[in-house]
């Protein structure tokens, strides 16, 4: 049991039973949305998870992928008439090459100064696509138009909910993979020392790199899937704000935890919806909340939960 | 030979000339240490050596090759690793996970194999975990296999330290006092594990405290005060040389650290 | 020369303002290490709660004082009720923490005052003066000599004063503090009353040139980090460059370049600068201790 336990694939496995076990409790179309929109978090969640929870870099600006990453399938399809798919790979193909260029300068910062750079990153990149209206429809936001695969279309909130939570189980599988593997090791290392993996080998800075190409990867795939089940996108997915809720979902479910990616997606995705009731004073309602969380769970909800259960056990 | 050879090198940080004009050679498979009071640039030498800080003058020559101002990832790529004074263990691993970042260099690096868990990536994890196994076993931790390191003793993570570096397989290895804050029996345990290093061939270069230690082991001795060389020698050499005995028994150096120079 | 002087005058009033800020920024992180992006908001309910207050009929005076008064308990209540019960956290935790005081504080102002845009009349009314050709705000020298005047007392509040000597003994070393008899937790909640009332000053000169809303916080909070991250982290004096060059450059690059990217050169900036400088301008790169 305690092997089974230990293994790696358990979380993806069990993503996966959850994703076919809601499927049949969904009352509605709206929570298949609400699912789906929880999916498409966690997906960007668990990205910068990689990056937060095992490397240990922070980053304050991933929303700017996750913009990318959606505007690329709402432009690239209508200017370009680029296939939705295409518009994707292409839009995380781009992401990752932005990652790439701006990653090793902005990683060799620290501390807040790296805080800030990501901050400034994000901020940017929203402010380009707020600003280039005659691309991006300014302010407003622009339509994205329908998927449609072989002539068959993804419409219903149900396809959507099978596509994303496919597209959160992979990401969770392939995030377990990496993080047993000697990349994995690698970047756990340089989180707990940089000096101390360096002198076995470990290229810090090139490290510190990969994880946070792939991780810009999953923001802009997420972003992408957003503007597909939406059919329509804002500047918003790119603002600070919402690098902000990505960074709280990460701390709130638990650094360094897969299955807290989701949790903390979950938690803070469903929370919005139903401090609506509260209208004016939703705001209030999610500052209220995002302080009390962060006090009271500062070590996230998994790993606060798993230690409650080990301390009992033992 | 000459494994490592350092010509006058040296660093200042705020005018202060933490290591000043600082040469030794040191020949394979030799203990070689370095003394010297508190604050007298030991730590300093070693970070200047293993790539750590960049010399602001001198040289570093490793198998006869100039590696000066190396980043450290390259200097282990060419064999030489390093222990810490202050811990730098990796805390959220387990021990055998820490070790296996010491194998790091002999790692398949495919990153797509590592995501998509391919079967030479599996195979690769059970490699590096079972030489972990045997490092961990040489310095006798191989019951804290699977703890996790946050959860071990002081006097085991200082010796983790060790495995992590013996891993990587170096050829010259800088010890920067692995047996700080040992007690009796684990000093003369880290004492065993270094005499047994160097004889299978590995350079050791050593910054220790514990006199009778580095007395008993070394080949030669490298004294130190206020960045400055004082005297190398062999142990009896510099055990009794008059510069040594004065800067120990002097205004600078402990009465614990006279005591312990006999 | 006329154009470029107005632009001088215009960028460094914006920039005092950003100055103060990050101002503000400082005074928090050295006392505790926490980056408070609340700290937008307290420039907000200053300009929010004046204009409220004279609308009411309170003399400006004491409409001024009371703005300063209602920052200063909020920057108390946030120190008290989110910052002291989460010691210890890490500085993500606590960066998501003050991000959510300020949510909290901006939810909080569209219930209490409203969601428009609002103005205060100038100080010594709006007659621009002519230096050089530029036509300068008679507000603006309000909101400079204001700045000047903050930096001078506060200067002098951490030279001359036992207490402001502890602030910097805390700054400089939280566990020799203790151990010397300074309650720690006092020298941090006097940091947020200080940094609150900063902010409030600002905002209240501020507003009769930019006007107010609830939500002018956060961008300014945004920039006012940048700008204090720019002069170098926990510098003072590096806060007060940072918040200038800000202003002058958006200043300059709105009139010379384009308006359309104004709010951008403050991030624009800081990139470049870290790119080169990883511990900003006067920050000065720590050697790392192993």
């Amino acid at each position: 049991m305690r092997k089974l336990m230990s293994n790696r694939l358990v979380v993806p496995a069990f993503l996966a039973l959850l994703v076919v076990a809601l499927a049949f409790v969904m009352p509605s179309n709206f929570y298949f949305r609400v699912a789906a929109l929880v999916w498409i978090s966690a997906l960007a969640v668990i990205g910068l998870n990689l990056l937060m929870g095992f490397a240990g870099q922070v980053s304050l600006g991933h929303a700017g992928f996750f913009g990318l990453g959606a505007y690329s399938v709402a432009i690239l399809p209508a200017q370009f008439g680029l296939h939705p798919v295409i518009a994707l790979i292409a839009g995380a193909a781009g992401c990752a090459l932005l990652a790439f260029v701006v990653g090793r300068p902005i990683l060799r910062l620290k501390g807040h100064y790296l805080a800030v750079a990501t901050l400034g990153f994000g901020i940017l990149v929203s402010m380009v696509i707020s600003n280039e209206a005659w691309l991006t429809g300014g302010p407003d936001g622009m339509p994205v138009s329908r998927l449609t695969l072989f002539g068959w279309r993804a419409r219903g909130a149900d396809t959507w909910y099978w596509i994303t939570g496919g597209l959160m189980v992979v990401g969770a599988l392939l995030a377990v993979n990496l993080v047993a593997s000697p990349t994995g090791r690698a970047l756990r290392a340089l989180h707990d020392s940089e000096v101390a993996a360096r002198v076995v080998g470990v290229d810090v800075a090139r490290y510190k790199l990969i994880v946070f190409v792939i991780s810009a990867i999953y923001a802009s795939v997420a972003g992408s899937a957003l503007a597909l089940v939406n059919g329509f996108i804002t500047p918003d997915a790119a603002g600070f704000l919402h690098s902000i809720q990505l960074v709280t979902m990460v701390v709130l479910g638990g650094m360094g935890s897969i299955l807290g990616s989701v949790v903390g997606a979950a938690v803070l995705v469903v929370l919005p919806q139903v401090l609506t009731v509260f209208h004016e004073y939703e705001h209030l309602m999610l500052g209220f909340m995002m302080m009390a969380f962060m006090i009271l769970l500062r070590s996230g909800i998994v790993p606060s939960l798993s230690t409650l259960i080990a301390g009992r056990r033992a | 030979m000459s494994v490592i050879k350092v010509e006058e090198i040296g660093i200042s940080f705020g005018g202060v000339k933490a290591v000043d004009h600082v040469s030794f050679c040191v020949n394979e498979g030799d203990v070689f240490s370095i003394i010297g009071p508190n604050g007298a640039g030991k730590t300093t030498l070693f970070n200047l050596v293993s790539g750590v800080y960049q010399p602001k003058f001198g040289k570093v020559f490793l198998e006869g090759a100039d590696v000066t101002g190396l980043e450290p990832q390259v200097l282990a790529r060419r064999g030489l690793s390093r222990t810490f004074q202050n811990l730098q263990v990796f805390f959220r691993m387990t021990a055998r996970e820490n070790v296996m970042v010491g194998r790091h260099l002999k790692e398949e690096r495919g990153l797509l194999a590592h995501l998509l868990a391919l079967p030479a990536t599996a195979r690769q994890n059970r490699e590096s975990a079972a030489s972990a196994d045997v490092y961990l076993e040489r310095v006798g931790l191989g019951a804290y296999a699977d703890t996790p390191a946050s959860a071990m003793p002081y006097g085991a993570l200082k010796r983790l330290e060790i495995a992590r570096a013996l891993a990587a397989e170096p050829k010259v290895l800088l010890l920067d006092e692995p047996a700080a804050g040992c007690n009796a029996v684990e000093t003369e345990e880290i004492e065993k594990l270094v005499r047994k290093i160097a004889d299978e061939g590995t350079t050791v270069v050593l910054v220790e405290h514990d006199m009778k230690m580095v007395m008993r082991i070394s080949d030669r001795v490298h004294v130190l005060e206020f960045g400055k060389t004082l005297a190398e020698g062999t142990a009896e050499e510099v055990r009794t040389h008059p510069k040594v005995i004065e800067a120990y028994l002097g205004t600078h150096g402990s009465k614990e650290a006279a005591v312990a120079l006999g | 020369m006329a154009e470029f002087l107005q632009f001088c005058a215009s960028g460094l009033t914006v920039g005092a303002v950003y100055a103060l800020v990050a101002l503000g920024f400082t005074i928090i992180y050295n006392a505790s290490d926490v980056v408070n992006f609340a700290q937008g908001e307290f420039v907000m309910i200053g300009g929010m709660t004046t204009v409220f207050a004279t609308a009411a009929g309170v003399p400006l005076p004491a409409a001024v004082l009371i703005a300063i008064l209602a920052a200063m308990a909020i920057g108390l209540l946030l120190h008290r009720l989110a910052i002291e019960p989460a010691r210890g956290a890490s500085p993500v935790t606590l960066i998501i923490i003050t991000i959510g005081a300020s949510i909290f504080l901006r939810g909080l102002a569209q219930i209490v005052f409203d969601k428009q845009f609002h103005s205060l009349p100038s100080f010594s009314g709006d007659t621009p003066i002519n230096i050089g050709g530029a036509l300068v705000l008679p507000q603006s020298f309000w909101v400079l000599g204001g700045a000047l005047v903050i930096v001078i007392a506060l200067w002098a509040f951490f030279n001359r004063t036992v207490i402001g000597k502890a602030v910097l003994a805390t700054a400089a070393n939280r566990l020799a503090a203790r151990l010397v008899g300074i309650n720690t937790s006092f020298v941090i909640g006097l940091s947020f009353v200080l940094s609150a009332a900063i902010g409030a000053i600002a905002g209240i000169l501020v507003t009769p040139i930019t006007l107010t809303s609830y939500d002018i916080g956060t961008l300014l909070a945004l920039k006012g980090f940048a700008a204090a991250m720019l002069g170098g982290m926990g510098n003072p004096i590096g806060a007060i460059i940072g918040g200038l060059l800000v202003g002058l450059l958006e200043a300059f690059g709105a009139g010379y370049i384009s308006s359309t990217y104004k709010d951008a050169m403050a991030f624009i900036v800081i990139l470049a600068v870290l790119f080169v400088m990883p511990c900003g301008l006067l920050g000065r790169a720590s050697v790392e201790r192993v």
